[in-house]
């Protein structure tokens, strides 16, 4: 029996919290689409209103197209991957093989680790000629590979520092749920003669929907999110191979000084998360019909 | 006596007896700096900073560690546009017609206006004072400048064949020998590749200026408005750098700056192209016989200067800026300048350096760090312009485009050119 | 018996499969506790040094930077508790016009989070004069949907029956809240807790474009500004800093390693 809420007792509880957390996350998407109708202010002359300037601007950047690029591969890339890796490795841990508390210890110990300084593993670990994966390559016969040096291979390379440090943490949600699947379940598969794998397929995967929901979002908002590793790995580079929609916005922004257009691809950004999301919901709804 | 006509007596009196005015007046300096991972090289400034601060007690300085370049820059422009800039700071001699366009730095030539001080300015090496020049004024003192120079293998020299004390001058020379230099294993795959050059971000943008002014050309102008990026020194630079990698001298793609000095040492290549500042570094952990040489040219000699200079900020009141130029002036003395030199490699601002006895048994020890001073005539200005980040990236990206084969030269030259040229259309 | 060889196989397989997953993290490890000239070649007997730790530690105020991090931290979990508490307790306890819309207005901050508007949050703090402030670190991060969608699921679980009995007992709205629903939450708000924790003391970008000075500077930005340079990049200097910056939370993850574990499952459950 809920109470109606008085407004003195609202106030506290409410607005105060609430505008807070409007002030940084509401209140500054709107003032980035008025921000984007100005352009900037310099020493020598203040800023003026110039309309969809900047958005025409934006519309014949092609860097940023080649950005919008590399972030749609990026999700599609590590999403997928993050989501199947984390399933296996739950299962591996959830499983009765030896050895499992180390299992579980590798894989969840990136998601312990700030990504500056996975970023800083993965480096080290890139580098040509004198960094892991080369003397690795190299005691097999290969040739060393410049992963973060060509264009074909440093976005791939960005997606698998994501990819190791999330892993871990998305096998832990999944173990949560695996954990949670009554094991009568599963034996009575088994009892109708059902292998590992149709078990597997028929009664554990749909029980795990939800979690796979909840950790393809988390990965999906990771995927734009976040940017470390690209800022101390490439810095968007070669050739802008590895920029991501976010990296562009703070090297447009604090790297070149141009609030006016960080503003507007801001913008570009809310609208892409805000359809993603849209996107989401109609997904979840129609399949919700189904549960 | 009210305490405005003492402060006016004294100053008078200072003046007459040439002693300095600041004698009189506090300030707090708030002094940025950007250093590498060298830890004697942030030891190093403390003590400077720290000793000058001795020697001025009514003063005071804090010192800020902010970052590499770029990462104090913007600490420095964000500070600045938040009203609280600091004093005094050792910020990119690329970043002259950004602070000018922001309008937080003032010229020096405007504060050094004593004869004296005049003379003093007139003191520094020409090379480095071109990109202190805006507009008829002087707007920055060099402090920590460098050239890159040509590291190379004596030993891997040797064992090629080649004569160890004659690396090559010239982009011919560098390919032939480059190709004598590189080595394979059984596998067929380089174990030393005969060269390396940086070749990605702003360390690739800032060697390729080099081979330009090799070939007769510069990259940019003391307007700040003027970007020379299509002309035949760069295409022809851009089918060098292809051309090694074609030959097999260099290692194909994309090659980072941070990491070439670790494969120098490391072996995996017998010569290298970088800054004199990884002296430092190198001394300390070669474990071969190692020369360094003039940047091979491609019509004669060329390089490009870098480092970085003192500016003195705008929102400052009279007494901090006559304390950040005492500051300054002690900092490029002869004596801190030959310490920091020794410490880190980077060449000292003015010619009375060398003429210190510390200098003089430095240069004898390592006469590698003559080289860059040898070379010096030979360099010109970094790239720079108004909008530079923005305008370099356009540069960074035709060259990254061009060593990955995604583009050719010419029309990647042209492509930046345009840009460039839309940006820096709005200053002219 | 072909059920054992699998399960030896596959058991071996997952082994293997860990060590390759742990194997950057291990070689930088290695790498930090040895001289520089091993960094790029392995070799089993190399000698072990601490030297890296001390010159890193000597090179960049590292202390400081923690005591930013622990300061931080500290800010953000205790206005978190305190607000999204708030804010929990009134969806779940009251009913009011625009409820709905109200929820829905803040679970947007889940999609849209500070760091994607980084450009306006950063003027917003250059113009109430915060930019280079801890808490202006802090500021964007006080209330956050995630906090406050996880307390409203766990009040919701709270029986009605110990509400109406604390009321008839004369407990007004704050006593209730105290004595009834915030104990119930406690294993949550530990969850919940370890989960900013880590995610705080991970943040990067953020902080990164407030700070200028390293009096305010946190772990993470203290570790990139070291780590990028204009001369070659020491690596076992690096790898040094690098572990330096993550041991606390490494070390405080081995020996809790199931709460750790059941706490974020916990998160994740909810």
């Amino acid at each position: 029996m809920n109470k109606r809420l008085p407004i003195g007792l609202g106030f506290i509880l409410l607005v105060i919290p609430c505008s807070l957390l409007a002030a940084f996350t509401h209140y500054p998407a709107v003032k980035a689409l008025v921000n984007s109708m100005w352009n900037n202010a310099s020493s020598f002359r203040p800023s003026k209103f110039v309309g969809f300037e900047n958005y025409e601007a934006m519309l014949a950047d092609d860097r940023l197209s080649q950005v919008l690029l590399n972030s749609t591969l990026y999700a599609i890339g590590t999403v997928p991957l993050a989501i199947g890796l984390s399933i296996g490795m739950a299962l591996l841990v959830n499983s009765k093989l030896p050895g499992t508390w180390l299992m579980r210890l590798s894989f969840f110990m990136p998601t312990m680790l700030p990504l500056v300084a996975v970023a800083n593993i993965w480096l080290f670990f890139y580098a040509p000629g004198i960094g892991l994966a080369s003397q690795i390559l190299s005691s097999f016969g290969l040739p060393s590979i410049n992963f973060l040096g060509r264009t074909d291979t440093s976005l791939v390379s960005m997606m698998v520092v994501a990819i190791w440090k999330e892993a871990g943490l998305f096998m832990i949600f999944y173990l949560a749920a695996l954990q949670g699947i009554p094991a009568n379940l599963k034996d009575a598969a088994r009892l109708e003669g059902a292998g590992s794998v149709r078990v597997f397929i028929d009664v554990v995967m749909p029980l795990l929907r939800p979690t796979t929901i909840f950790v393809a979002v988390n990965a999906l908002i990771n995927a734009f999110r976040l940017v470390d590793h690209i800022i101390v790995m490439t810095r968007g580079g070669p050739n802008n191979s590895s920029a991501l929609l976010l990296y562009y916005i703070y090297e447009v922004t604090f790297a070149h000084r141009d609030f006016a257009y960080g503003a507007t691809l801001t913008v570009l950004m809310v609208v892409i998360l805000g359809l993603l999301a849209a996107l989401q919901f109609w997904v979840l709804n129609r399949k919700a019909h189904y549960q | 006596m009210n305490w405005k006509n003492t402060t006016a007596l004294s100053a008078l009196a200072g003046g007459l007896l040439g002693v300095h005015a600041t004698a009189v007046s506090a300030a707090e300096l708030e002094f940025y700096f950007p250093v590498g991972v060298n830890a004697p090289a942030v030891e190093t400034i403390q003590t400077l900073t720290d000793e000058w601060a001795a020697q001025n007690p009514q003063h005071s300085v804090k010192a800020v560690y902010a970052g590499n370049y770029e990462e104090t820059t913007t600490k420095a422009l964000t500070a600045a546009n938040a009203g609280d800039p600091p004093a005094v700071a050792v910020l990119l001699a690329i970043d002259l017609f950004t602070l000018i366009e922001e309008g937080v730095i003032i010229p020096i030539s405007d504060l050094a206006d004593s004869p004296e001080e005049q003379a003093w300015l007139d003191g520094f090496y020409d090379g480095f004072m071109n990109d202190t020049k805006f507009d008829g004024k002087i707007y920055s003192v060099p402090f920590q400048r460098s050239t890159p120079v040509f590291y190379y293998n004596k030993d891997a020299f040797r064992e090629a064949g080649l004569d160890p004390e004659n690396p090559p001058e010239t982009w011919d020379e560098m390919i032939e020998m480059g190709k004598q230099l590189t080595k394979r294993d059984d596998n067929g795959n380089v174990t030393q590749w005969g060269t390396r050059i940086p070749t990605l971000g702003l360390g690739g943008a800032w060697l390729f200026g080099g081979l330009v002014v090799s070939k007769g050309d510069v990259l940019s102008t003391e307007t700040g408005m003027e970007a020379r990026i299509d002309t035949p020194a760069t295409i022809a630079s851009l089918e060098f750098l292809q051309e090694l990698a074609a030959e097999e001298v260099m290692a194909p793609g994309g090659i980072s700056w941070g990491d070439t000095p670790k494969a120098f040492l490391e072996g995996q290549t017998a010569s290298m192209w970088t800054s004199t500042g990884n002296l430092a570094f190198v001394n300390e952990n070669a474990e071969f016989d190692w020369g360094v040489g003039f940047l091979p040219g491609g019509d004669g000699p060329g390089a490009p200067v870098g480092g970085g200079n003192f500016y003195i900020f705008e929102e400052t009141t009279d007494e901090e800026r006559e304390a950040a130029l005492d500051f300054i002036k002690f900092m490029t003395s002869a004596d801190s300048a030959a310490r920091w030199s020794m410490a880190t490699g980077y060449v000292a601002p003015r010619p009375d350096t060398w003429e210190t006895d510390m200098m003089k048994a430095y240069a004898e020890e390592l006469p590698q760090a003559l080289v860059a001073l040898d070379q010096l005539p030979y360099a010109e200005r970094e790239f720079a312009t108004f909008q530079r980040a923005k305008v370099t990236q356009y540069l960074v990206e035709a060259i990254e485009s061009v060593v990955t084969g995604s583009q050719d030269p010419a029309a990647a030259v042209a492509e930046a050119q345009e840009k460039a040229d839309e940006v820096l259309g709005d200053y002219r | 018996m072909s059920r054992d060889i699998n399960r030896i196989l596959i058991g071996t397989l997952s082994l293997v499969l860990a060590g390759v997953w742990g194997l950057p993290f291990l070689y930088s490890v290695w790498t930090a506790f040895h001289p520089e000239r091993y960094a790029a070649n392995f070799q089993w007997n190399a000698p072990i040094t601490f030297d890296n730790f001390f010159e890193a530690w000597n090179s960049a105020p590292f202390a400081l930077y923690f005591m930013n991090t622990f300061i931080l931290i500290t800010i953000v979990l205790i206005a978190n508790f305190i607000l999204c508490t708030l804010v929990a307790y009134a969806f779940v306890r009251y009913r009011f016009r625009w409820a709905g819309i109200l929820f829905a207005l803040v679970m947007v901050q889940l999609l849209i989070s500070p760091e994607i508007l980084i450009v306006e949050n950063y003027l917003t703090l250059s113009q109430i004069g915060l930019t280079d402030t801890i808490i202006g670190i802090a500021l964007p991060y006080l209330t956050s949907a995630f906090g406050i969608f996880l307390l409203r699921q766990t009040f919701m679980t709270v029986p009605k029956s110990l509400d109406e009995a604390a009321q008839i007992e004369g407990a007004g709205a704050w006593r209730v809240l105290w004595t009834v629903y915030v104990p119930l939450a406690r294993p949550i708000y530990l969850a919940y807790g370890l989960v900013m924790v880590s995610f705080h003391w991970n943040n990067f970008l953020w902080p990164l474009i407030v700070t200028n000075s390293p009096e305010v500077r946190p772990v993470t930005v203290g570790l990139s500004v070291f780590a990028t340079v204009e001369s070659g990049i020491e690596w076992s200097l690096v790898n040094a800093a690098t572990l330096m910056t993550t041991a606390p939370l490494i070390i405080a993850f081995i020996i809790f390693q199931r709460q750790f574990v059941a706490n974020f499952m916990r998160a994740g459950i909810k």
